[in-house]
């Protein structure tokens, strides 16, 4: 009976917000019983997640077991027990800003960088300040990502973009310098796909962003001081009618797939069937136990045209606003910013290219792969992290899934810049 | 009724057993009362306190007396029916009037002192202190003052919100690895409980010149900072000291924001706020929103009908088929039949996605064809009806078949001996007699497949969207309210739960026609 009614009150405080969105409500409650911990299934207890003297942190089920030791290591050196809670990646940003708000989530949660906006505009986070010699110790594009309008929110520790895999077996020309040659190459090596890029019927923009970039595409222009500025954003613009124009070319000429989805591109490059394929750092251990010869490179742009700019991502620590341990969150912060220690070991469980410089260079002779794409990622534009970006994706997405899949591309990118601007208001 | 009767029912009904039910009852409700409402009262929460004491009153006066008998009896349903369904569709109601969503979840307090707190700014080429606070009073309760060493050349300074920093002669503090360990005549705070009074210690800036003040930073280290903004709250007004500009509280659409001389959004945090109907006006006078809320409602009433009609069919044919006696292996039958019902909808759904993939889905490559599944609208819902027939059938196969059993074969028989053909019994006496009992489940059928969220986000993902709009072609009406609340700029409750009680006020209407449909199939019988 207790504990019914406890989860009912976490179960209420949802229902109340999710309305009745019943699956998706149920699901975020459902998450609470999963963590075990109490900070995710106390909508009503007593204590909540981050009582004082545990200090609480949350992080997706990938990020989790790495980086465990490290913070417990930590929490002993400084005398506070540290308790890493497992929250479902794809849920963790709304139920930190849920539970935070009810006062009872994490002191601190783990994320991608690109999330700031919104944690923000909810105020979630608390700003943090970076040491003064920090640029010695995380690189330039870590530190970019975590700065919005001009404070800093996060710590950095990995960078995930996209590069370009190429199968030895299936093409001459594993750094293609442009994409033509990259088309060239692949149908002279007789491969039965060119190119393995997720679309599907919704579209990727994510991974379709070093294309659109070439031809000309943009997001969001900046403003005076650099940030990003909500009111001009590019889709449906001259750059990006260029974009819609090469992408519909590459539809005709089948190098892009409405067929190609997330849930199939890998397997198709592993598989043999594509001669290349973009994508991040996930899918080296895929294509590591493939068995055949392979290169990772940066990717190339069109001939004559802007180089390619793929999204960068950076994962970061982040502090809540209501965290019950503030003085320890601050610090862990500090710790994390000046010293690898807790990077590298996460660095060890799960090889995700860090930021941290010291770290780099230490695997820089026994990672190539990974190295390239930290490489990379200092090329490439840090994910937009204002909120007007989360009107971006979707219609953004179905635009180029559908020149792709053969509709006039200045009306239907035109049509998906009206649709943003409408959304972002 | 003799008078005899009643002693007996009375002692049966405070037997042993039943007093340490009730007393256990009550006592659970007691505790769980104790226990909870605390939270609850520093949570501030005063709804769920109003529900959980009233509830806990209701229970005490229902059972702790043998009156109120058919209370009772009445007391749990109708418990549960308020608060699970009653009370989320009010608040559903209450939020479609308001602006809730992302930046708009807290109080405007709460927007003014996030955009306070994010404004710190960390004074470039001041040194970061290591910090010690060390108090004249108790470690909880102050009052704090700070002892910072200087990295660079070993100075200490102390220093509090009055006191402006001073260097300490050093024979007053013990310094150890760069930090003040001790100080004479007061207490030194160690991490914990530094972390314990964090909250305070924010409040406590040392003030260094005009602008800038030491601010503590996480349990051992201090920074010099300026907060860059500042509130007035008699103008209610938020001043950059940086620039001298004034932000203003001003509209922008329905909802207010903090706005600058231009009145352009200057900050992105806002607040929980009354927005009227403007909500339902977005809904009903926005032609592409109010048309997509009409097509979506066409072919959710397509979708959940036909899903039904189908399964039903197929599931009853079946389950005809197999109730032939001369059949032999009947049972294997059955359990195959039964499988797809085993294989969890989850998984069987997104297997079938990638049945449907034009170029390397089993569907076209097995049957040689290059159907675009789910890049043409018509195709896409065949395949969602399709694949929910695959999902439903063995559900109705079960339905069936168990309401044959229970149909004696001599009204078959009968019918046949009258001269009717097999399809004339089958049609004429067996459906009829069948529906009686399997009507109320097609009924539920239908409410299910109505809001079948998972068989289209799984399945197709509300696609394709020709049109290039928010609703796909095979995004059924649930679907298109988690695409509005959770796409476009970030999450908005406030619209969603408006559309929610539109979908709410249809299902209603829906479910009345449907009982009278049920009312008519047993008044013919």
């Amino acid at each position: 009976m207790q504990i019914r009614r406890k989860s009912f009150l976490a179960l209420g405080g949802l229902a109340a917000s999710m309305t009745v969105l019943a699956a998706c409500g149920g699901s975020d409650s459902d998450t609470g019983g999963d963590t075990g911990g109490g900070a995710s299934d106390g909508g009503g207890a007593a204590s909540g997640g981050g009582s004082e003297g545990r200090l609480v942190i949350w992080a997706d089920e990938e990020k989790a077991p790495a980086l465990e030791p490290s913070a417990k290591a930590w929490g002993e050196e400084n005398g506070i027990e540290v308790v890493v809670e497992v929250v479902p990646g794809d849920e963790l940003q709304t139920n930190f800003i849920t539970a935070n708000q009810a006062g009872n989530g994490p002191d601190l949660t783990m994320g991608a960088h690109d999330w700031i906006g919104n944690l923000v505009q909810n105020g979630s986070i608390s700003p943090v300040q970076l040491p003064a010699d920090v640029s010695d110790t995380i690189a330039p594009i870590g530190i970019e990502a975590v700065t919005y309008d001009g404070q800093t929110y996060g710590v950095p520790y990995a960078v995930e973009t996209l590069a370009l895999f190429a199968n030895h077996d299936l093409t001459d020309a594993p750094t293609p310098g442009t994409f033509e040659e990259l088309i060239s190459a692949a149908e002279a090596g007789g491969a039965e796909n060119i190119l393995s890029l997720p679309i599907g019927e919704e579209g990727d923009p994510y991974h379709m962003q070093p294309i659109y970039t070439s031809a000309g595409g943009y997001l969001f222009g900046k403003d005076a001081e650099g940030n990003l500025d909500p009111s001009d954003m590019g889709v449906g613009k001259e750059g990006s009618l260029a974009a819609a124009d090469k992408i519909a070319a590459l539809g005709e000429q089948g190098v892009l797939k409405n067929s190609i989805t997330g849930d199939n591109s890998i397997s198709l490059f592993t598989e043999g069937k594509s001669a290349y394929l973009i994508s991040g750092p996930w899918a080296l251990a895929d294509v590591r136990n493939a068995g055949f010869e392979f290169t990772v490179s940066a990717i190339p742009g069109f001939e004559g045209m802007e180089d390619a700019a793929p999204f960068a991502g950076v994962n970061s620590f982040y502090v809540a606003s209501n965290a019950a341990n503030a003085g320890f969150a601050q610090q862990f912060m500090t710790d994390v910013a000046s010293s690898p220690d807790v990077a590298k070991a996460m660095y060890e469980a799960n090889p995700l290219p860090p930021v941290n410089l010291e770290l780099r260079e230490e695997i820089a002779s026994t990672d190539e792969h990974v190295i390239i794409f930290a490489e990379a990622a200092e090329a490439a534009d840090p994910m937009p992290a204002i909120p007007a970006m989360s009107a971006i994706w979707g219609p953004l997405g179905i635009a180029q899934a559908n020149i792709v899949g053969g509709d006039d591309p200045h009306p239907a990118m035109q049509a998906a810049g009206e649709e943003i601007t409408t959304a972002i208001g | 009724m003799t008078s005899t009767h009643a002693p007996v029912h009375r002692t049966r009904s405070t037997s042993v057993p039943a007093m340490v039910t009730r007393i256990l009852v009550l006592g659970i409700t007691l505790a769980v009362t104790v226990f909870i409402a605390p939270v609850l009262i520093s949570q501030q929460s005063w709804m769920w306190l109003t529900v959980l004491l009233l509830s806990a009153a209701g229970i005490f006066a229902l059972y702790s007396t043998k009156r109120f008998v058919p209370g009772k009896y009445l007391f749990p349903g109708t418990f549960f029916l308020s608060i699970f369904l009653i009370l989320p569709i009010i608040l559903t109601v209450g939020y479609s009037f308001t602006n809730y969503g992302d930046g708009t979840r807290g109080t405007k307090e709460q927007a003014i002192g996030s955009i306070v707190a994010n404004s710190v700014q960390q004074s470039p080429d001041a040194p970061r202190y290591a910090m010690t606070v060390a108090t004249t009073g108790t470690a909880a309760e102050g009052p704090f003052e700070l002892f910072l060493v200087d990295p660079d050349d070993g100075t200490v300074y102390r220093g509090d919100t009055e006191n402006a920093l001073e260097e300490v002669p050093a024979g007053d503090v013990t310094v150890a690895e760069g930090r003040v360990t001790d100080v004479d005549g007061l207490t030194v705070l160690n991490a914990a409980e530094v972390n314990a009074v964090y909250n305070d210690l924010i409040e406590l800036t040392v003030p260094v010149d005009d602008s800038s003040a030491v601010r503590p930073l996480g349990v051992n280290q201090a920074f010099v900072g300026t907060t860059v903004l500042q509130y007035d709250e008699g103008a209610d007004t938020i001043t950059d000291t940086a620039t001298g500009e004034v932000y203003t509280v001003g509209l922008i659409g329905d909802e207010e924001y903090f706005v600058d001389s231009d009145g352009q959004r200057a900050f992105s945090q806002s607040w929980l706020q009354s927005v009227g109907i403007s909500n339902y006006e977005r809904l009903f006078t926005n032609p592409t929103v109010a048309g997509q809320f009409f097509s979506a409602f066409v072919w959710t009433l397509v979708f959940a009908a036909g899903s039904v009609l189908l399964t039903f069919a197929l599931g009853f044919a079946l389950a005809l088929i197999l109730n032939d006696q001369r059949l032999k292996g009947r049972r294997i039958y059955r359990s195959i039949l039964i499988m797809p019902y085993a294989i969890p909808g989850f998984i069987s759904l997104l297997v079938w996605s990638n049945f449907y993939n034009q170029e390397f889905g089993l569907i076209n490559q097995t049957l040689g064809l290059n159907l675009n599944w789910f890049g043409d609208p018509t195709l896409a819902q065949t395949a969602v009806l399709l694949t929910n027939l695959w999902m439903g059938f063995p559900y109705m196969f079960i339905v069936s078949t168990g309401a044959l059993q229970a149909i004696p074969d001599e009204l078959t028989e009968a019918a046949r001996m009258d001269g009717a053909s097999p399809l004339q019994a089958t049609s004429k006496i067996v459906l009829p007699l069948l529906l009686v009992a399997v009507a109320p489940l097609l009924v539920s059928s239908f409410a299910f497949n109505f809001n079948n969220f998972n068989a289209i986000e799984l399945l197709t993902g509300g696609g394709p969207f020709p049109d290039g709009s928010g609703r796909g072609s095979t995004d059924i009406l649930i679907s298109m309210v988690y695409r509005i609340a959770f796409g476009g700029s970030g999450a908005d409750f406030g619209f969603a739960s408006a559309v929610s009680v539109c979908l709410f006020i249809l299902t209603g209407v829906l479910a009345a026609i449907q009982f009278r449909f049920t009312n008519v199939l047993e008044d013919v019988n």
